[in-house]
Parts: C-alpha cells; sequence; structure tokens
C-alpha cells in the first residue's frame, strides 16, 4: 500500500511584475509505506517545492497529495520535516527542541522526557540535553532535528538536503546514521537531496527530476541489501549506478544552464 | 559566555571532555602595527577599563583647567570644586534625595505603563498582519508627535499634577515601542516558524512558543533603549509647571545662575542612566542566556 500518493501536483508561481514561473509540471509519484525514496536533481529543479507540498507548507496550482488516503491541507505533525538550514529553537536546549512537538501535542511531562531521552540517545547525543543549540556543530544540530522529527513518531519523514551544509566527512556520517535508523525502524522517508551518492547510498529508489520546470523524469530502483555498510559505495554495482545518474543529472544540469 | 565547541562525532562525547576552546581569528598582520591601530583586535578587558575610564578623567581636568584657569568666567561655568560644594549642598539642604526619587518614580511609572500596554500591542501588529495594516500607519504617524509639545495640552488636560508628568512620558515611549517591537516580532525567521508547523503547532503555538521567545531578547533591548529616550522627556515635563524633581532644581537653579547645581543636575541623570542601562544588559544576559552565546 502506498503510504504518499503525489496526483498530478504542479506549481507555478506568479512573480510580482505579473510574469508566471512554472516550478513543477504536474507530478504523478507514490511512495509505499516503510520505503526510503530519494529524490534527485539539478538545484532549482523544483524537488525542493514538490517536498514542500508534500508538508503542507506550500500548496500545489492543481493536484493533490494524499497521505494514507487523506489529502493534504497544511502542516501537521503526521509529516516531519528536516530542513537544510539550522531550524532548532535557538531559546530551547536540546532536550527542549526534541520536545518541542510532543508539548505542542500536551504530552505530559513524563512521557516527553522518556521520548526524547530515547531519541537523543538513538542520535548519538545523550550528555548533550542541557546545551543549546548555537553550541553544538552543524552536524550535531541536524541529528537534533532528525530526533526532533522522529520524536513526533511522524507517518512520513521528510528531508530537504538535510546534510547540505555539512561538510564531506561529517555528510557521511549522518548518511550512515539516518540509514541506521531507517533499517531499525523503517519509517517512510521522502529524502530530496542533489548529491548522487547520497542518493543511492540511502534509497531503495531513486527519482530523477528533470531541469526546471521539474518532473519526474526517470526512477531507478536500488537494490542493494540492508543493512547497508558503507563499503558499498566502492562496489561495481555501485559505481554502474553512479555514472547512469551522472549523465542522468548532466543532461539537466546542462539544459538548466542554458536557461 | 563563550561555551567550548564540541568536535562532531557520531557518538555522544562527554560535556566535560577537552574540546578546542573556539577563539576570535586574529586579524592578518601584514606590518607589524599596534594592536590598538588594526581593526577589529579586541583589547584586553583591564585596558578597556582603563582607556574607558580615561575619557572621564580627561573631562574633569580639562573641565578644570578652563574654569579654574579663568578661561571661562564662573558665571558661565562652575568648576569642579564649586559643583561639588553646591552638590554637598543640594543633598544636606534642600532634600534633592527626594528630587532624584521623584524624578525615578515618575520615569518608571510612565516607562512601564506604556511598556505593559505596547508590547503587547506590539507583538499583536508583529504577528497579525491584519492588526499591522490597522494600527501601523497611525501609530507611525504618532510616532513623530513630539511628546514635549503635548506639555501644554496634557496641563490643561490633566493639571500639573503626577498625572500629566506620567503622560510626557508614556506618549514619547508607548508608540516607539509598539512599532519597534512590532518589527521585531514581525522579522522572525521563517523557516523557524515553518519548523514549528510541521511539529504540529497551531496558530497560538506558533506566537506563544516561537515568536514572543524569539523576539525577547530584542524586546528587552527595545525597552531598555526607550527608558534611555524617557530620561530626557521626564526632565523636560519637570522644566514646566513642577515643583519637584531633577528637571524642577535645574530650573529652579536657572534662576539663580547656578550653573554647579546645574551641571550636577545634570551628571546625575547621566549617572542613574547608566546605571540603570546596566541592571537591563545584566537582566537580559540572566534572562536570555542563548542569545549571547556566541
Amino acid at each position: 500500500m502506498s503510504a504518499l500518493s503525489i496526483q498530478q501536483v504542479s506549481r507555478t508561481f506568479v512573480n510580482p511584475r505579473g510574469g508566471q514561473t512554472q516550478a513543477l509540471l504536474p507530478v504523478d509519484f507514490e511512495v509505499r509505506e516503510n520505503d526510503f525514496v530519494t529524490i534527485l536533481g539539478p538545484s532549482g529543479c523544483g524537488k525542493s517545492t514538490l517536498l514542500r507540498i508534500v508538508a503542507g507548507l506550500d500548496a500545489p496550482t492543481s493536484g493533490r497529495v494524499l497521505l494514507d488516503g487523506e489529502p493534504v491541507t497544511g502542516p501537521g505533525a503526521d509529516r516531519g520535516m528536516v530542513f537544510q538550514s539550522y531550524t532548532l529553537f535557538p531559546w530551547l536546549t536540546i532536550e527542549q527542541n526534541v520536545r518541542f512537538g510532543l508539548r505542542e501535542r500536551g504530552m505530559s511531562v513524563a512521557e516527553q522526557r522518556e521520548r526524547s531521552d530515547f531519541f537523543i540517545a538513538r542520535v548519538g547525543l545523550r550528555g548533550f540535553e542541557h546545551h543549546y543549540p548555537k553550541q553544538l556543530s552543524g552536524g550535531m544540530q541536524q541529528r537534533t532535528a532528525i530526533a526532533r522529527a522522529l520524536a513526533n513518531d511522524p507517518k512520513i519523514l521528510l528531508l530537504d538536503e538535510p546534510f547540505g551544509a555539512l561538510d564531506n566527512q561529517t555528510r557521511v556520517l549522518m548518511q550512515e546514521l539516518l540509514l541506521g535508523i531507517w533499517e531499525s525502524a523503517r519509517k517512510t522517508v521522502l529524502f530530496v537531496t542533489h548529491d548522487i551518492d547520497e542518493a543511492i547510498f540511502m534509497a531503495n529508489r531513486v527519482a530523477v527530476f528533470s531541469a526546471r520546470p521539474g518532473r519526474i523524469k526517470t526512477e531507478i530502483a536500488v537494490d542493494f541489501a540492508h543493512p547497508r555498510h558503507y563499503t558499498i559505495k566502492t562496489s561495481p554495482e555501485f559505481s554502474a549506478l553512479k555514472a547512469r545518474l551522472t549523465e542522468e543529472i548532466r543532461a539537466e544540469a546542462m539544459a538548466s544552464a542554458e536557461h | 559566555m563563550t561555551q567550548p565547541l564540541h568536535a562532531d562525532s557520531l557518538r555522544a562525547v562527554a560535556p566535560d571532555s577537552p574540546a578546542p576552546a573556539r577563539t576570535m581569528p586574529a586579524a592578518p598582520r601584514a606590518r607589524r602595527t599596534h594592536p590598538w591601530l588594526t581593526p577589529l583586535t579586541p583589547v584586553a578587558p583591564r585596558t578597556r577599563w582603563v582607556l574607558g575610564l580615561g575619557f572621564f578623567v580627561l573631562f574633569f581636568a580639562v573641565w578644570g583647567a578652563v574654569t579654574l584657569g579663568g578661561l571661562v568666567p564662573p558665571t558661565f561655568l562652575a568648576d569642579p570644586m564649586t559643583m561639588a560644594r553646591e552638590a554637598w549642598l543640594l543633598f544636606t539642604e534642600y532634600g534633592f534625595l527626594g528630587d532624584i526619587g521623584m524624578t525615578v518614580w515618575r520615569v518608571l511609572g510612565g516607562f512601564v505603563l506604556a511598556a505593559v500596554l505596547a508590547v503587547p500591542l506590539g507583538i499583536l501588529m508583529g504577528a497579525y498582519k491584519a492588526a499591522e495594516a490597522f494600527f501601523e500607519p497611525f501609530v507611525s504617524f504618532c510616532r513623530y508627535l513630539p511628546a514635549s509639545a503635548f506639555i501644554p495640552l496634557l496641563i490643561l488636560w490633566a493639571g500639573i499634577g503626577e498625572t500629566q508628568k506620567l503622560l510626557v512620558i508614556f506618549i514619547g515611549s508607548f508608540f516607539q515601542i509598539v512599532l519597534m517591537v512590532a518589527v521585531t516580532v514581525g522579522g522572525a525567521r521563517r523557516d523557524l516558524v515553518e519548523a514549528a508547523y510541521t511539529l504540529g503547532a497551531n496558530s497560538a503555538g506558533i506566537v506563544k512558543r516561537v515568536l514572543i521567545p524569539g523576539a525577547a531578547p530584542g524586546i528587552a533591548e527595545i525597552l531598555r533603549l526607550v527608558l534611555g529616550w524617557a530620561w530626557t522627556y521626564v526632565i523636560v515635563a519637570e522644566l514646566i509647571g513642577s515643583s519637584s524633581g531633577i528637571g524642577h532644581m535645574i530650573t529652579d537653579s536657572q534662576a539663580l545662575l547656578n550653573t554647579g547645581q546645574i551641571i550636577f543636575g545634570i551628571i546625575v541623570i547621566g549617572c542613574i542612566g547608566l546605571v540603570s542601562d546596566l541592571l537591563f544588559k545584566l537582566a537580559n544576559q540572566r534572562l536570555f542566556p542563548w542569545s549571547t552565546i556566541q
């Protein structure tokens, strides 16, 4: 059964001076329950716009998004989101940040504590509960953001280039962490990225976006067994997939550069 | 408050484990110049104190030199010694402490009244754009009305009692606070608001638990700033139709050409302003430790 169903979703932005920009051509896309899907595309292709529509932070010009058969009308706790920018509340400690959504829901403090303790430990931040976000590195902040989204127990986890601002070594470790969490918890995940390695390493399926106006150009299944070890990145199968996706993306990047 | 930054790793590190301290990157120096002449290079805390105090010393020295040296006749400017004598007389003979108390009470009364009403209105305007569209043009207009120009009207309406003094300060502070708070709240980071929405917050939750805490240090800073302005309004209010307060003492001394007392009055205002500023800063640091983390 598909958890997320994107049906004929398009988005056109009206410019301040009256013109129109089509960011997204009508997109049809399904994400099965407990699947890990990455959306790969060049920057400015509309992939983030699609994710924001799924999150309910933006409204589609046409079409609709269904989550477990229910239409999405606005943002909600059932779709957890991790942003590229550091969106921890700077006035709250790490623990208070992780508890934010639980508190909004009116959960008892004891239960909030229990959940936040679990997820803080899960992302390896035990001992940093009472630090403020600014006292932590970018990677640690994004790990907290993941814990904050997971603590809410969303039906689907949406990630918008969450590791885009991190250095390469940290990014690789973060990918392994997120993949490990997925392998043990099997959340439905929709992950937007422009990094080909990242897209292949974590996903069961990669959807390649075209240049703007965006649409899904191809979908490629990634059949590596779980749990995945980072060494698969040097396997011939991985290289073959990477070569294929590189060609796909290159064509789109060149198309968008011509605009 | 600078906290050490911990190196990123996937394993939890004990918070007290040694971590590289974060230091200000040193400015590149092509030629050997004195650190005081290198832009943005910080000076040691002790040096800062010495330099800051140094200006006061210089100020009094120049003042003493021009008055005691006879460059300026005493009718126009009293020398520091005369001022000190006059200050002593003010406290012992003329009950100047009562005047100071009166002025402080007026400033605080009018300012607190303005803040209590202006901060919620500013938050409302910052958070809800319809409220902003409704109030903003009028408040912007009122902001430019000089509080001191209202004094004759206020005397007519409220007499020369305390109500009139409080109203002057209220008018001078209220509209400024409203507008600045509205801008600060309205400038909230949109990505934080969006993050809160995806965590299940509703509109009330966004205002109470994202906009207000995010803007709180800014609001405290606005109040600190406006309190400084309120001090100038109170003196103006006391110059006209008043029988007590620092401003009244200054007007009285003017009639007697007692420049020593006038200068001492001004210095007292400066000192109180400095102290209240310091208290505000300390309170802000205590209340919002997160906002001062580098």
